[in-house]
This record gives structure tokens, C-alpha cells and sequence, in this order.
């Protein structure tokens, strides 16, 4: 029997696989398709103080081998999430990770992780300071290495929950926004979040989303992602949470092999939505014909 | 709603760019309501990466019919599948057109433009299986399907040309009165389906309360809703829309309503006409 359990901080996960915070709804979309309760954890939708409407449509477009979006962080706002959202996704079984984003300054996302410090049942947060759709902000969070540091070491005072942080791959060297996250006491960081990227209709020579520029992902950014856990694994010790284009165990293993502790499926979802159990059984079965015992053994393991 | 692997029965050219695909889909067949959808995956490839969303056209015993048009390379891929080959689906998906006791007391105009003709032909066969149902229930004489009892619509039809005029023969089966508009001339009426409605409301409201059902590219629903608001018809209308997960978790495909962002592929693609807010890049269509 193999182990494919995992620890990220205080967190111990029954598997490696979690599903990416905006490519899994509040999960209840996907119950049909799948048992929820196989997965490793659940990201949410990344959730903001007040109520977001978002971005206008269109807000995706299919690029090859991969999508545009830009949706723009549409949420109900922390207290609906709570009162309507979070109980449900409670009860499916896996730890819930809450996203969250800020709207203004650090100070939001200091007030968001202090009133979701206060929810035991949440299992961590994910500081979502890489979003690329939110419009008149020319620098995100984590493309600044002392933003970075300073949002991530003001969240750290307020919560004792384990903490993630998502990173862009929208920066020089994003190893440097690692260590600066590890620095500030994160316990993990997911990498990558969406490439900036546009797409344009050449009959109408208009941009193909209406925020003209979106987030690109799917298997197609892969090799990209898989590039910079391997970089960040290099520079930092805290667990990486590896995500960009994972469409199948091969894809999955991939990660690991190159430096994460876990991987989450994001864009893959909307394809296959029982992709992320497959992938489970598909890393067992890996494991056991490579006679390796525990996942632990194949984290980092690149040879090269 | 089901993930399923369904083997192709049937998948033809029926006219220019215009295909006709069947799939055996037991158990969720009989479920499907007019107006929604499946989404099809139609390759085992990252390439195309999306499903596409095709609305039902029929469904005849375990049998699910779709009518699409080639309209790029998922769509070029699709239809040259082949019958016994398998296609991953999802479905059914999405609201349907909704049907209430009242709707059987308004006469439907369905109105088509393009290969939007694909939902309501589903849309008509539900209306008319209704109809024989109440025509039974008040006439046990009435023998249930010996002879279908006729569906007293009238069906709109818009093409660009004679050649792109969609299933016909199909209404007229089921007992509507077709018209037809065309951008050329070739066939019927000399324009776009939206000034055939136009020229024919007042007339056909003045005889009996009216209900309007419609499909096809945004600029036309848009003046459709338009029209029907002037004269106080109920209307419903098929959005046709680009979609990532289809399932509601993506948020990609929204609409602007009244009750703010609705999504096409969940809480529509059938929405009330006069529910739709039509703004900036939408309304280009």
C-alpha cells in the first residue's frame, strides 16, 4: 500500500491533490460527477471583503492548447461566503482552503485572514496576491518583493491557521517573491497563478475578451510552470503547491517530480470534471509500479 | 446531468455548412428538456481544449439530435466523426425553455435564425405532445399518437439564402404554419425574420394571446424583444454563447440581467426578454 499523504504547514493531507481556487466553483457544481470527498483539499473561489460583481463578458476565449479569462474575481463577499457557501463545502469532508484578495490595500487582506482566523472549520487560507484581472492596478502584490513581504508578514500577525501563498508568474525572477513570502512566514506557496495574455479577433481586430487582456492556462502554460516550481524549489524550504495545465496523472507527476509537495487542477476541471480523482488513482498506481513507497519520496526527485 | 462516452449513430451533412449528429444516450434522453444543452468534447486532444456547447435539435426514443454548423475547428473536427466512433458528453445542461400550464393557452411564434432553428424544433415537438395530451385528456376518442394533432404555431424562419433554410418540412410535420425570410430574395420574405415578425404581429395578436420563443445571432433577439415588449408578449429567448465549464463554475459565460450577472450555461440559456440588459460588446452580438 502506498502513502500518499502530505503535510503543508499544520496541514496534513490525506493526498496531493487539490482542485485550483476559480477552476472549482464552491464545489457543489462538480457533486455530480464526482465524490468530493476523495479530494485531497479544496481551494474556493477566491473571495473578497465586499461583494464583486466582475469583469464584463466575454470573459473567456479558447487560445491553443489553452483559455483566456478574466472574470474579474466575482464573489458574494466574505459574509454571504460564510452564511451560504462555507457550510456546504464543510460538510463534503476534504479541508477547505479559503482564497482571498484584497480590493484596496494590504490592510483588506489583514481583516479578511483575521475574520477567517476566527472560523475553526477552515482549514487555511490562500493569499491570492497574483490575480491579473483586476483592472487599474499596474503592479500586482506579488510582483513586488517587499509588497509581497509586507501583505504576507501582516497576515502572518493575525492568523495561526496555515498560510499559502499564490504567486505570479508574471515577474523576472520568481523565485525572489518565494523568498520573500518564506521570509514573511508563509508555510506554502502555489505557483503558477494565469499568464498575462491576449488574444485578438483578426475579422473584427477586436480583443477577444472584453478586459482586452486575461489570464491565460491550461496545458499550454505547463512547461512554463513546471519550470518555476523547479526554480523556487531550489531557493526555499516551505512546500510548493504546483498548478499550471495539469490535465492527467502524467502532468500531475510531472510537479512533483520537479519540486511540489501537492498539485491542484485547475483548468482541467471545466473538461473533465472528474479529472482530479482520476489523477489520485492515477499517482497510486504510479507509485506502485515504480516501487516507491511514499509520495514524499518523489517530491523533488528530478534527476538532472 | 451525466458524464457519459455515447457512440455516434449519425453524423451528415444536411445542408452548405449544416450537420445533423446523433447519439445514443440512454437513461438521460427522456429527461432533456427543450432548450438545453450538451457539452461535447470532440476530440481526445488538448487541441481544440474546450467542450462546445450544442443545444438538443430532437430527442427520439434514446436518441439525442443536435443540428450544428461548422463554424471553426472544434466544429470542423466534429463533424468529421464518424458513426460508431464515441464522443465524451455532458449533459443535459442548462434551464430549457420554460413551459407552465399558461404557456398552452397563448399560441407560440417560434422564431429562427440561423442555426437557431436547433432548439426550437425540439421546442415545437414538446408544444405539440402537449397539445395531443390535452386533446386526449378532453377526447378519449382522440386515438394518442395514431396521427399527430396538429401544433397550431407559426414558425419563423431566417436564412441568408433558399439553400440555408433549416427543417422546413420538419415544422410543417408537426403542424405549424412556416415563413420564411431571406437576406437575398431566393425564398419568402425579402429581409431579416425580425421585419417578418414585425409585418405579421399585428395581425395574428389580434386573434388570440401570443407567445414568442426565439434563437439565434444577439442582434436579432435583441430586436425581438424589442418588438414583442411594444405589444406586451411574453417572450423567451436561446442565447448562444462561447463557454468554458458549462457546468457554473467557471463564471466565464455571463449576461447582464436585471438580477445582475446571470450565467448562460446555468441559469439560462433561455432567459425572459424582458430580464436581459443589453450593454457595451453584447450588444454587437
Amino acid at each position: 500500500m502506498v502513502d500518499l499523504r502530505i503535510k503543508i504547514g499544520e496541514l496534513k493531507l490525506k493526498n496531493p491533490v487539490m482542485v485550483a481556487s476559480g477552476a472549482f466553483g464552491y464545489a457543489e457544481e462538480f457533486k455530480d460527477f464526482m465524490n468530493l470527498k476523495e479530494l485531497g483539499a479544496i481551494v474556493t473561489k477566491t473571495i473578497t471583503l465586499k461583494p464583486r460583481q466582475g469583469n464584463p463578458a466575454p470573459r473567456t476565449c479558447e487560445t491553443p492548447a489553452g483559455m483566456l479569462n478574466s472574470i474579474g474575481l466575482e464573489n458574494p463577499g466574505l459574509e454571504v461566503f460564510i452564511r451560504e457557501k462555507l457550510p456546504l463545502l464543510l460538510k463534503i469532508g476534504p479541508p477547505i482552503i479559503v482564497s482571498i484578495a484584497s480590493e484596496s490595500g494590504p490592510e483588506e487582506f489583514v481583516e479578511l485572514a483575521r475574520k477567517v482566523d476566527k472560523i475553526k472549520e477552515i482549514a487555511a487560507i490562500e493569499l491570492n496576491i497574483s490575480c491579473p484581472n483586476i483592472r487599474g492596478k499596474p503592479l500586482l502584490i506579488s510582483q513586488d518583493p517587499k509588497a509581497t513581504y509586507g501583505v504576507v508578514r501582516g497576515v502572518r500577525r493575525v492568523t495561526s491557521k496555515t498560510l499559502i501563498t499564490k504567486l505570479s508568474p508574471n515577474v523576472t525572477f520568481i523565485a525572489d517573491i518565494a523568498k520573500a513570502t518564506e521570509a514573511a512566514g508563509t508555510d506554502a506557496v502555489s505557483l503558477i497563478n494565469t499568464i498575462t495574455a491576449m488574444s485578438i479577433d483578426v475579422k473584427t481586430r477586436k480583443p477577444k475578451i472584453a478586459s482586452l487582456t486575461g489570464g491565460l492556462s491550461g496545458p499550454a502554460i505547463r512547461p512554463v510552470a513546471v519550470r518555476m516550481v523547479w526554480e523556487v524549489n531550489q531557493k526555499i524550504k516551505i512546500p510548493i503547491i504546483g498548478m499550471g495545465g495539469i490535465m492527467d496523472t502524467p502532468s500531475a507527476v510531472e510537479f512533483i517530480i520537479a519540486g511540489a509537495t501537492a498539485i491542484s487542477v485547475g483548468t482541467a476541471n471545466f473538461i473533465n470534471p472528474r479529472v482530479s480523482i482520476e489523477i489520485i488513482k492515477g499517482i497510486k498506481k504510479y507509485l506502485q509500479e515504480n516501487n516507491i513507497n511514499s509520495i514524499n519520496e518523489l517530491i523533488g526527485s528530478i534527476r538532472c | 446531468m451525466l458524464q457519459i462516452k455515447v457512440k455516434i449513430l449519425y453524423n451528415k451533412k444536411i445542408k452548405v455548412n449544416y450537420f445533423h449528429l446523433v447519439l445514443r444516450i440512454p437513461k438521460i434522453a427522456k429527461d432533456s428538456l427543450p432548450g438545453q444543452f450538451f457539452n461535447i468534447k470532440v476530440s481526445d486532444t488538448c487541441e481544440p481544449l474546450l467542450r462546445r456547447p450544442l443545444s438538443i435539435h430532437r430527442v427520439k426514443g434514446t436518441n439525442i439530435e443536435f443540428l450544428y454548423e461548422v463554424v471553426g475547428r472544434a466544429t470542423q473536427i466534429l463533424s468529421q466523426r464518424r458513426p460508431g466512433e464515441y464522443l465524451d458528453v455532458i449533459g443535459p445542461l442548462g434551464n430549457g425553455f420554460n413551459l407552465t400550464p399558461n404557456t398552452y393557452n397563448l399560441t407560440p411564434i417560434l422564431v429562427a435564425g440561423g442555426i437557431g432553428v436547433a432548439p426550437l424544433l425540439f421546442l415545437a415537438d414538446k408544444l405539440a405532445y402537449s397539445v395531443e395530451r390535452r386533446a386526449y385528456r378532453k377526447n378519449k376518442k382522440f386515438k394518442l399518437s395514431a396521427k399527430r394533432y396538429p401544433l397550431n404555431a407559426l414558425v419563423l424562419i431566417g436564412a441568408k439564402s433558399t439553400g440555408q433554410v433549416l427543417r422546413k418540412k420538419e415544422f410543417k410535420a408537426l403542424g405549424c404554419e412556416v415563413k420564411i425570410a431571406t437576406d437575398d430574395a431566393s425564398e419568402g420574405f425579402k429581409g431579416k425574420v425580425t421585419e417578418l415578425l414585425k409585418n405579421i404581429l399585428p395581425l395574428a395578436i389580434s386573434h388570440k394571446p401570443l407567445a414568442i420563443y426565439a434563437c439565434g445571432p444577439r442582434p436579432m433577439l435583441k430586436e425581438i424583444i424589442r418588438i414583442s415588449k411594444k405589444y406586451n408578449i411574453p417572450t423567451q429567448v436561446s442565447l448562444e454563447e462561447h463557454m468554458a465549464c458549462g457546468i457554473g463554475a467557471c463564471l466565464g459565460c455571463v449576461m447582464n440581467t436585471k438580477e445582475g450577472f446571470k450565467r448562460v450555461c446555468k441559469e439560462g440559456p433561455v432567459f425572459n426578454g424582458d430580464e436581459i440588459i443589453w450593454v457595451g460588446k453584447e450588444e454587437v452580438g
